[in-house]
């Protein structure tokens, strides 16, 4: 009755969506005014019954309810209950439910909370939500139903790739998806606000908290996606520029300038028509990353099943949401006024800066992780485009937008003049300088690109705290150290990107028990190899014996994994995080003559690259706070006087 | 000095379809690409050319180097990529002592390895190479287009790649690879 009860749920939450829609484009047509207030409850029950629909589902996993297909397929009774909730979502039909579910919710959250965009506009951007809600609810109940029931009823499930057995993947796909969902209600604004005519700063001021609760677990979602793939593969990189990471990239790209943007519509009413198309771009490029991921037509370590119906599906509502958009874009923005002037050396002009060197810095992505796909199409033939090119093509463009991320937070709004601000910057860049001269002196010969990041990780780290300075440090507003923190989060994620590819030390042998082995400043002594079983999984365990300089010894104990249900083997790298970096111990097969492969890096600072991306989304949170409470307030004064 | 500040004022009409048309674009693609799916072997972009000019220390201590370019009796041969730490070179190595034996010339490279390891393997495993040379950073393994160890090239005697053999050479895979060293000629 379980699955049942699911799927009337997901069919009313489908019907009313439609309704909302129909009371959008009629009350907004032919003067039916009266229709308008029935907009939000529709919405807000909307959202609920998606909520319980997914709930349910959620129980199916729990109870393994083998008679349900969804499950029988992707679940076993014998996993541990955290990958049975996970396992929810680790599956087609089950993530695109719980898409449709965070897309509801955050209608219904619009629906509750807002109060500061005219009613029409809200009306409209409510309708423009429940279009894109529709497309969804169709996908899933024509061709990807979850509760489809399984006659007769199996014996136990089929497992889950085990790869994907891991506590990382309970928050990452979720994670992701309230990223891009977010990215939908700043879209849904975008078109209601070009459809009513009413770009402006009220409009960026509603957008605002959405692209920043985005962007936060946009965020999230790509450092906590990096460091699965470090530690799980076992390959000890931490971005490989595959299609699936570009994937979830390219929508941070494009919400990161559109934070920075919609600060400039909210703040100076600058900036209209970017933003509406930067608001566009952005959810372009989830939905675009989503069809990458779920269509299978880029071939990635993530790829999931091919499934070529399901992909022709969501390019057809991809056509529909980004072209409708796109062509209303081009049609409507020559009516938006112009917004209010300011001169190139302001801190709009850095905003205009950091905007374009994001949108240059996306499309070079954009083109990278295309451009196998379009000669494949033109020519048929095959080729990948790797590291080398994104790089070199956009590591320096990333690097010019450090700098002029530490130079916009001190210039003034509307206009300034170059030397003044330089002088507001006088210690980090002296610091700049030093560290120029001690990266030059101290470690000789490493490449450009990580040679200018370390020297600018320091120079940017020291400017970004800069706007506090002579500040009273409690009357501050949140948001500025939500951005502070966030300027120096990149500070910290770059200089650990840099130090991992100036100083990383790789050692690969076959060794013998008993032998030893060199990492930079470590010595590894392979002891023992030893079985052992886990819930639903044996493994080989290495036992190795590290020894720093002359320090004392620990034992660390990385594992090769073997899941029997499928079979498939996977890699448990074992990790030492110390003060300066962090060692990465990899067990490999064995070879005849008794010797195994063990993989062993040694990461300078390495860390810091996660430490960073941690740091960025804390700020945003702080600045999310920051402008919500300043909003509180204000409304509570309004509603005194 | 005034910056372009707003897109709607500067803009001239057509860019304004931009947008659009690169999505219309990138949705010709992906729906090309989903009506042909296409096999996912990845090929070497490096067959029909010559094989790019280098020289590769010895392998094995003691033995010549490897050099690119035309081959020095100018016959058709076989150019192995392989390694002493890979699983599936020793189930070929049979197959290659085998095509030593009918009179086939072989050299080798050795991806990210070491001499005595090599010396080792060949010890153990049979030596069917001609040169072998050291290929310690790959850098030779990616010029020629070849994504894995073992790959087996056939190259005619001007130097040019003439076919790729993705991994390693079972018997049944033999009459192809001497097909191919006599179309070479």
């Amino acid at each position: 009755m379980i699955a049942e009860a699911g799927l009337a749920a997901l069919w009313l939450a489908a019907a009313l969506a439609v309704l909302q829609l129909m009371l959008g484009v009629l009350g907004l047509t032919g003067g039916r005014d009266a229709l308008l207030p029935a907009i939000r409850p529709v919405a807000v029950v909307q959202g609920v019954l998606t909520a319980l629909s997914f709930a349910l589902l959620i129980w199916l996993f729990l109870d393994s309810d083998m008679s349900v297909k969804l499950v029988a397929a992707n679940s076993h009774s014998a996993k541990p209950w955290l990958y049975k909730f996970a396992g929810t979502w680790g599956n087609h039909e089950g993530s695109m439910l719980l898409w449709v579910t965070i897309l509801g919710m955050a209608g219904a959250a619009v629906a509750i909370l807002e109060r500061r965009v005219a009613e029409r506009t809200l009306a409209a951007t409510l309708a423009a939500q429940a279009f894109i809600g529709i497309g969804f609810f169709a996908f899933l109940l024509f061709s990807s139903n979850p509760f489809e029931r399984l006659i007769p009823a199996a014996a136990d499930g089929q497992g889950l790739n085990p790869l994907l057995q891991d506590p990382g993947l309970a928050f990452h796909p979720p994670t992701l998806y309230i990223g891009y969902v977010g990215m939908s209600v700043a879209f849904s604004f975008a078109v209601g606000a070009l459809v009513m005519r009413d770009v402006g700063a009220d409009f960026a001021r509603a957008m605002r908290p959405w692209v920043l609760i985005s962007w936060i677990f946009l965020t999230l979602g790509i450092t906590a996606g990096s460091y699965w793939a470090y530690y799980e593969l076992g390959w000890g990189g931490w971005w490989f520029w595959d299609p699936v990471e570009n994937a979830s990239l390219m929508p941070w790209l494009a919400a990161t300038a559109l934070l920075h943007s919609v600060t400039v519509l909210a703040t100076r009413d600058g900036l209209r028509a970017w933003t509406v198309m930067l608001a566009v771009i952005a959810f372009s490029m989830s939905m675009i990353g989503t069809f990458l991921v779920r269509s299978g037509i880029l071939t990635s370590v993530h790829a999931f099943a091919v499934d070529p119906e399901r992909g022709s599906f969501i390019l057809a509502l991809l056509a529909i949401y980004i072209g409708g958009a796109m062509a209303l874009f081009a049609i409507r923005i020559s009516t938006v006024k112009e917004g209010s002037q300011f001169e190139a050396v302001s801190r709009e002009g850095a905003l205009v800066a950091n905007n374009l060197l994001l949108s240059a810095i996306l499309g070079i992505v954009f083109v990278g992780t295309l451009y196998p796909l379009g000669v494949e199409a033109v020519t048929g033939e095959k080729l990948s485009v790797g590291p080398p090119y994104f790089n070199s093509a956009a590591g320096p463009l990333a690097l010019l937008l450090v700098v002029v991320m530490a130079m916009g937070p001190v210039m003034r709004w509307r206009r300034d003049r170059l030397k003044p601000v330089v002088q507001r910057l006088a210690l980090p860049v002296l610091l700049t300088a030093v560290a120029l001269l001690a990266v030059v002196l101290l470690a000789p010969g490493i490449g450009i690109l990580p040679f200018l990041g370390i020297v600018l990780a320091i120079g940017v780290g020291a400017a970004s705290v800069a706007p506090l300075w002579k500040r009273n440090l409690r009357r501050t507003p949140l948001f500025t150290y939500g951005m502070v923190i966030a300027h120096l989060g990149i500070a910290v994620a770059l200089a650990g990107m840099a130090c991992e590819s100036a100083f990383n030390k790789e050692t690969l042998v076959a060794a013998r028990i008993g032998d030893t082995a060199r990492v930079g400043p470590f010595s590894v002594k392979l002891k023992d190899i030893t079985p052992i079983a886990g819930p639903n999984w044996t493994a080989l365990e290495a036992t190795l014996e590290v020894t720093r300089g002359s320090g004392t010894p620990f034992i660390l104990k990385p594992q090769a994994r073997m899941f029997s249900n499928p079979p498939t083997e996977t890699t448990e790298a074992a990790l030492k995080v110390q003060l300066d970096g962090q060692l990465y111990l990899v067990l490999g097969q064995a070879d005849d003559q008794g010797r195994w492969q063990l993989r062993l890096w040694w990461k300078p600072f390495v860390t810091f690259i996660w430490a960073g991306g941690i740091m960025v989304a804390l700020g945003g949170f702080l600045a999310l706070i920051g402008r919500l409470r300043r909003e509180a307030k204000t409304w509570r004064r309004e509603a005194i006087a | 000095m005034s910056a372009p500040s707003e897109t709607g004022r500067t803009a001239k009409p057509w860019v304004l379809w931009v947008p659009l048309t690169l999505f219309v674009l990138f949705f010709a693609m992906a729906a090309v690409k989903l009506v042909w799916p296409g096999n996912t072997n990845i090929d070497s972009q490096m067959i029909g050319k010559p094989l790019p000019r280098m020289l590769l220390p010895p392998g094995v201590a003691g033995r010549a180097p490897f050099q690119t370019g035309a081959a020095p009796d100018g016959k058709p041969r076989l150019l192995n990529v392989f390694a002493s730490w890979c699983i599936p070179c020793i189930a070929e190595a049979p197959v290659l002592m085998e095509m030593k034996r009918q009179g086939i010339k072989i050299d080798a490279v050795a991806i990210r390895d070491r001499p005595e390891d090599v010396a080792t393997f060949l010890g153990r495993w049979g030596d069917p190479y001609e040169r072998i040379g050291s290929d310690v950073d790959a850098s030779l393994q990616l010029a020629i287009g070849s994504s894995g160890v073992p790959e087996t090239f056939v190259i005619d005697g001007k130097g040019v790649i003439r076919l790729q053999h993705i991994g390693d050479i079972r018997p049944e895979d033999m009459a192809d690879i001497v097909k191919a060293l006599e179309d070479a000629r």
